[in-house]
C-alpha cells in the first residue's frame, strides 16, 4: 500500500497525548442535570456561554440579519455568490469597529488590514506559513494553549521554542527568559522568526502589563523578529487592570517599533461565544503579510452567510456597547463566585482578571512534585470527582500541580454541582483545612488518605482518539 | 524576513487567469450603468437557478435559526464546532451526491469530511497524500487554481499529463505513462493523479474508457487517484456522468487495494451556485485519510449556521429533484445560446455536455500558432472587445488558441451583448485582414509601408478607451 504523507501518518496533530483521557471520559458519560446527574462535567472547554440571551434578543429584533427570513431572503443571491477573499466590506468595517470598541476606542483598526481565516486556528497556521519556513522557529511563553502545537507546527514544519515562565513571579514573561529562549534556539540551530504571545493569557487568565509589553516590543525589534499577539480573549477582561493591546503599545511615544513586525490574531469564538461560526481574523501592520495572508485565506474564508450576520450585528453600536459591558459583568460574577467557593475549601488560584477559566493551584495535593503525580491526581479528578479539567503539563507548564478550569461554558446549576463535587472531594481528603481570603494562591497543607493513594496508583485509561479541546464531540441537536 | 512562501509567486495569482479578473474589476459591465464595460466570462459560477432556492426559502421560514418546532437552535449552532460536522448535514450531502450519480453509488457519511470549499479540500488531500517535493500528475488543460491549491503551501509538485485537441483532449494511457516517465527523469516521486470530472475547462464528462485507463494506471503504479467532481451536478446532456467510484465498482474493485486509494472532492459552489458559503468536502474509503483530513479540517471548518441552512434545503427531496432537473435544463439552453452565437462568428467550441463554460477554439484567429499570439489575442478580447475570457495557456493547455468562456454567471441579455461584440470583432478582423492582403499584393513597398501604419493605427487599442 503506497504510503501517505508524513504529516498524515505522524503525530503532529497532537491528539495522541494522554491529555485526551478527560475528553473521552466526558464523551462517554457527559453530565446532564436531569438525564445524567452523575456524569462528567466539562470544565476543559474554554467557551463563553454566558451572554447568549443578549444575542438571542438582538436576532429576534433583526430578522434581516438572517438570510432565511422573509426580511433577509432578498440578500440571499448576492451573499451566496460572494466569495471574494477580501471579505465583505461591511463585515470588515464592523469587525474593525468592534475590535476598537473592545480596546475602549483607544486605538482604531483599518478594515483593509483585516484578513479572514477559518477561526483563530486557521489564522495561526496562516501567520506561521507567512512568516516562517519549515525548520524555523517561534518563541512561545509557557504555559500556552495546547492547540498551538498543532496550529503552528503540524503542516507548516515550524518549530516552537518555549520561553519558561514560573509561578514564583506569577508567570511573568521576563526579558531574561526571552533571551534565554532565544539563545537556546540558536544552540539548537533554529532560526527564530517570531515571538507569539497570548494576551489575555490562556491558560493563566491574566493580562500583560504595559511594561512587559514594551519590553517585548523592544526585544523583538532588537532581534528583528516578528511579534504575534493572540488577543482572542480581549473582551473577556472583567476586572482591573485594564487590557492593553499591542496595537496601543506601538502608538506610544517612547516605543520605537518597526510596524512590519507586528501582527494580531483575533476571533469571535471567545469574546462573543460563536465558535461554530468560524470567524478568525489576521490583522497585520505589514502590507506584504496582509497581501499574502489574503491569498492564503482562500483556504479558510468565512462563510458569506456568517459575514452577513456579523456585519449586521457588530455595526449596531448600541448592541455592541451593551454586550461588552454585560459580558464583563457576567464573567466577573461567575469568576468571583467560583474562586470564592474554591477558597472556602482551601483551593487557591492565580489572581486573574480575564479569560473564561482559572489557573488552579493544586500543587499541595500532589503526592510528589512530578508530572507523573500530576497525571495521577488528574485521573482521580476525572474518574472520581468527575470533572474534566485540564492538567498544566498539557499547557507545557514547567511546574507540576497547576490545572486550568473553565467556568463560563455552563449554566449556574452545573457550576454549583461542580463546586459541590470539588468541595466534597477536598473535605474528604483533608487532614487540616485553613480558610483562605478571596483569590490568593493557596498555602494550604493537604495530604491524602491511604485509600486515595492506592486508587491513584492504578492504571489509567489511555484513549488516543478523542478530539482536540476546540473540537468537542458536542452532540448536535437539530 | 517573511517566509519563502510569502515572497514567491507560487500563489499563482500573476497568471493571466487572474489578471483578467483584475481588469474586469476596474471596469465591470453593467447593463445600465456601464454598458461598455468588460463582461466577466472568466468566472465559472452558476447563477441561473437562484430563484428556485430563494422561493424555497420564502416558503420555509422555519429554517430561520431561531426556531425549529418552537425551540431555538441558534445557540446550539453557535457552539457547534465539532470537526466531524453536523451529522444531519452529512447525511443529506451523501444522499444528494448519490442522487447526482443516479444512485449507482452509495456514500457513507462517516467517510465524508467537510472543508472550507473545494479549494481547502484539495489542499488538505494533498497534505495527506504527499510530502514536499513529491508529485501529482494532472491532465492538461486544468483549472489554474490547482497551481496554488495543490502546490503552494504543501511543497508538492505538479507534473502535467499532456492532452491534445486531436482526440478531443481525452486522457490516453500513453499520455499517463509519458508523464510518469518524465516525473521519474526529474527525480520526482509520483504519489497520485488528479482528474477533474466533469472537466474544467473542457466541459466534458470522462468516458468509461478514460476512467478505466486511470484506474489501471493507478493499480499498476500503486498511486492515488483524486477525482475532483465539483461539476458533477452540472451535467446537462448525454453521455451521462460516470463517477470514478462507479467505474471502480464496475470492475469489482471494492475489496482491493486501489479502492482505498480513490478519493473524491466535491463542493456546493458550482452545482448549487453557493460559492460564498464555502462548503467543500472530501470523500474517501481510506480510514487514515478520513482521520487525518478530519483533523486538518480544523483549519477551515464550514460555518455551523451554513451547515444548518443547507441541511434543511437538501432535506427537501422534492426541492432537490426539481432543482437538479431545472438547473440542467437552463444550463443546456444557455450553453446552446453561447455555442450558436459563436458559430455565427465562425467560432467553434469543443462538444460539451457539462460545466458552466465552453472550451472555445480560436486558433484560426491567431496571427501565428504561438503562445505570444494567443496572449495578443487575449489582450484584444479583454481590452478591445471587453470580454474577460480565459486563455488556454493559463490552464496549461499544450496548444495555443483555446479559450474558456463562461456562460452561466450572467443574464441572457448580457450574453447577447457578448455575442454581438465577438461578431463585430471577428468581422472587423476579417475585413482588416482582407484589405491588408489585397493591398499588399498590389502596392509598392513604400505605399505598403504607409498602409501598414494606417492599418496598425486603426486596429490597435486606444489606450484611453477603457478608462471610464
Amino acid at each position: 500500500m503506497v504510503a501517505m504523507s508524513k504529516i498524515a501518518t505522524g503525530n503532529g496533530h497532537g491528539e495522541n497525548s494522554p491529555y485526551f483521557d478527560g475528553w473521552k471520559a466526558y464523551e462517554t458519560n457527559p453530565f446532564h442535570p436531569t438525564e445524567r446527574p452523575e456524569g462528567v462535567i466539562q470544565m476543559g472547554l474554554a467557551e463563553n456561554q454566558l451572554c447568549f440571551n443578549l444575542i438571542k434578543n438582538w436576532l429576534i429584533k433583526h430578522p434581516e440579519a438572517s438570510l432565511c427570513t422573509p426580511q433577509g431572503v432578498n440578500k440571499f443571491k448576492e451573499t451566496a455568490l460572494f466569495q471574494d477573499y477580501h471579505g465583505m466590506p461591511e463585515f470588515r468595517q464592523a469587525v474593525a469597529k468592534f475590535m476598537g470598541k473592545v480596546r475602549g476606542d483607544r486605538v482604531k483598526f483599518d478594515p483593509d488590514r483585516i484578513v479572514m481565516s477559518g477561526g483563530a486556528t486557521g489564522a495561526h497556521e496562516m501567520v506561521a506559513f507567512c512568516l516562517a519556513d519549515p525548520g524555523e522557529a517561534f518563541l512561545v511563553p509557557t504555559p500556552y494553549y495546547p492547540g498551538f502545537d498543532r496550529d503552528l507546527k503540524w503542516r507548516t514544519g515550524v518549530e516552537l521554542v518555549p520561553v519558561n515562565c514560573e509561578s514564583y513571579n506569577n508567570f511573568k514573561i521576563t526579558r531574561n527568559a526571552l533571551e534565554a529562549a532565544y539563545v537556546k534556539a540558536q544552540e539548537a540551530n533554529l532560526r527564530v522568526k517570531g515571538l507569539l504571545i497570548t494576551n489575555p493569557s490562556n491558560p493563566l487568565g491574566t493580562i500583560l502589563d504595559r511594561d512587559t509589553l514594551k519590553s517585548m516590543v523592544r526585544f523583538i525589534n532588537d532581534k528583528n523578529i516578528h511579534l504575534i499577539g493572540d488577543e482572542i480573549y480581549a473582551a473577556t477582561v472583567f476586572m482591573e487592570p485594564e487590557f492593553v493591546s499591542i496595537s496601543e503599545i506601538i502608538e506610544e511615544e517612547d516605543v520605537e517599533c518597526n510596524r512590519d513586525l507586528i501582527h494580531i490574531v483575533y476571533s469571535l469564538s471567545k469574546d462573543m461565544g460563536f465558535p461554530g461560526f468560524r470567524v478568525g481574523i489576521v490583522y497585520s501592520y505589514n502590507d506584504s503579510v496582509v497581501s499574502c495572508a489574503r491569498k492564503m485565506s482562500s483556504f479558510g474564508l468565512v462563510s458569506s452567510q456568517t459575514q452577513h450576520l456579523i456585519a449586521s450585528m457588530l455595526s449596531d453600536g448600541e448592541f455592541v456597547d451593551n454586550f461588552i459591558t454585560e459580558n464583563k459583568e457576567l464573567l466577573f460574577k461567575r469568576h468571583k463566585y467560583f474562586t470564592w467557593s474554591l477558597s472556602q475549601v482551601g483551593i487557591g488560584c492565580l489572581k486573574g482578571n480575564s479569560g473564561l477559566f482559572i489557573w488552579m493551584d493544586l500543587r499541595k495535593l500532589l503526592k510528589e512534585k512530578t508530572f507523573a503525580a500530576e497525571m495521577e491526581l488528574w485521573r482521580v479528578i476525572i474518574n472520581e470527582v468527575k470533572l474534566n479539567v485540564s492538567p498544566g503539563s498539557s499547557f507545557h507548564c514547567e511546574e507540576p500541580g497547576w490545572f486550568r478550569v473553565c467556568f463560563a461554558n455552563m449554566d449556574d446549576h452545573t457550576m454549583k454541582v461542580a463546586l459541590l463535587r470539588i468541595r466534597t472531594f477536598v473535605l474528604k481528603n483533608n487532614e487540616a483545612m485553613v480558610p483562605l481570603k478571596l483569590c490568593r494562591p493557596s498555602s494550604l497543607k493537604l495530604s491524602l488518605s491511604r485509600s486515595l493513594s492506592r486508587r491513584m496508583e492504578s492504571p489509567g485509561i489511555m484513549s488516543p482518539h478523542s478530539p482536540l479541546p476546540q473540537s468537542p464531540l458536542v452532540r448536535a441537536r437539530t | 524576513m517573511l517566509s519563502s512562501k510569502a515572497s514567491c509567486n507560487s500563489h499563482g495569482q500573476d497568471s493571466s487567469y487572474f489578471l483578467g479578473w483584475q481588469l474586469y474589476e476596474n471596469n465591470p459591465f453593467h447593463e445600465v450603468e456601464n454598458p461598455t464595460g468588460i463582461i466577466q466570462m472568466g468566472l465559472a459560477e452558476n447563477q441561473l437557478s437562484f430563484d428556485l432556492v430563494e422561493s424555497w426559502l420564502r416558503k420555509n421560514p422555519d429554517v430561520m435559526e431561531l426556531k425549529k418546532g418552537g425551540e431555538s437552535v441558534f445557540r446550539e449552532l453557535a457552539f457547534f464546532q465539532d470537526y466531524h460536522g453536523l451529522p444531519t448535514f452529512k447525511n443529506e450531502l451523501v444522499e444528494y451526491m448519490a442522487k447526482i450519480r443516479g444512485n449507482k453509488v452509495k456514500f457513507d457519511p462517516n467517510n465524508l469530511v467537510l472543508a472550507a470549499g473545494a479549494t481547502s479540500a484539495n489542499e488538505t488531500l494533498i497534505f495527506c497524500l504527499a510530502d514536499p517535493g513529491e508529485a501529482i500528475l494532472l491532465p492538461t488543460p486544468y483549472y489554474p487554481g490547482f497551481d496554488r491549491d495543490l502546490k503552494w503551501r504543501t511543497g508538492v509538485e505538479i507534473v502535467p499529463v499532456h492532452c491534445w485537441s486531436s482526440n478531443g483532449f481525452r486522457i490516453t494511457m500513453f499520455a499517463l505513462e509519458e508523464a510518469y516517465e518524465r516525473a521519474q527523469k526529474l527525480n520526482l516521486k509520483v504519489k497520485g493523479v488528479l482528474i477533474t470530472n466533469p472537466s474544467n475547462p473542457l466541459g466534458t464528462t470522462m468516458t468509461k474508457e478514460e476512467l478505466d485507463h486511470l484506474i489501471t494506471f493507478a493499480v499498476a503504479k500503486n498511486i492515488h487517484v483524486i477525482s475532483d467532481e465539483v461539476f458533477s451536478g452540472t451535467v446537462f446532456d448525454s453521455p451521462g456522468f460516470i463517477s470514478i467510484l462507479e467505474a471502480a465498482m464496475d470492475r469489482n474493485l471494492e475489496n482491493t487495494d486501489v479502492w482505498s486509494r480513490i478519493h473524491i472532492v466535491y463542493s456546493l459552489s458550482k452545482d448549487l451556485g453557493l460559492p460564498g458559503f464555502r462548503v467543500g468536502m472530501i470523500y474517501s474509503n481510506n480510514k487514515t485519510v478520513v482521520g487525518a483530513s478530519t483533523k486538518m479540517s480544523s483549519f477551515g471548518l464550514v460555518s455551523s449556521q451554513t451547515q444548518y441552512l443547507l441541511t434543511n434545503v437538501l432535506a427537501s427531496k422534492r426541492f432537490t429533484s426539481k432543482y437538479m432537473k431545472e438547473n440542467q435544463k437552463r444550463l443546456k439552453k444557455r450553453k446552446e445560446m453561447l455555442v450558436s452565437g459563436l458559430k455565427k462568428s465562425g467560432i467553434e467550441c469543443l462538444k460539451s455536455n457539462a460545466g458552466l463554460f465552453c472550451w472555445v477554439d480560436m486558433r484560426h484567429l491567431l496571427s501565428s500558432n504561438t503562445l505570444e499570439a494567443e496572449t495578443k489575442l487575449w489582450n484584444q478580447m479583454v481590452c478591445d472587445v471587453g470580454l474577460n475570457i480565459s486563455p488556454g495557456s493559463s490552464f496549461h493547455c499544450s496548444e495555443p488558441g483555446w479559450f474558456r468562456v463562461c456562460f452561466a454567471n450572467m443574464s441572457r441579455g448580457t450574453l447577447q451583448v457578448a455575442m454581438r461584440r465577438i461578431k463585430d470583432f471577428v468581422e472587423r478582423s476579417n475585413f482588416m485582414g482582407r484589405i491588408k492582403m489585397n493591398y499588399q499584393q498590389n502596392m509598392s513597398s513604400l505605399s505598403r509601408k504607409l498602409l501598414s501604419n494606417w492599418v496598425r493605427k486603426l486596429s490597435s487599442p486606444d489606450p484611453n478607451e477603457h478608462e471610464r
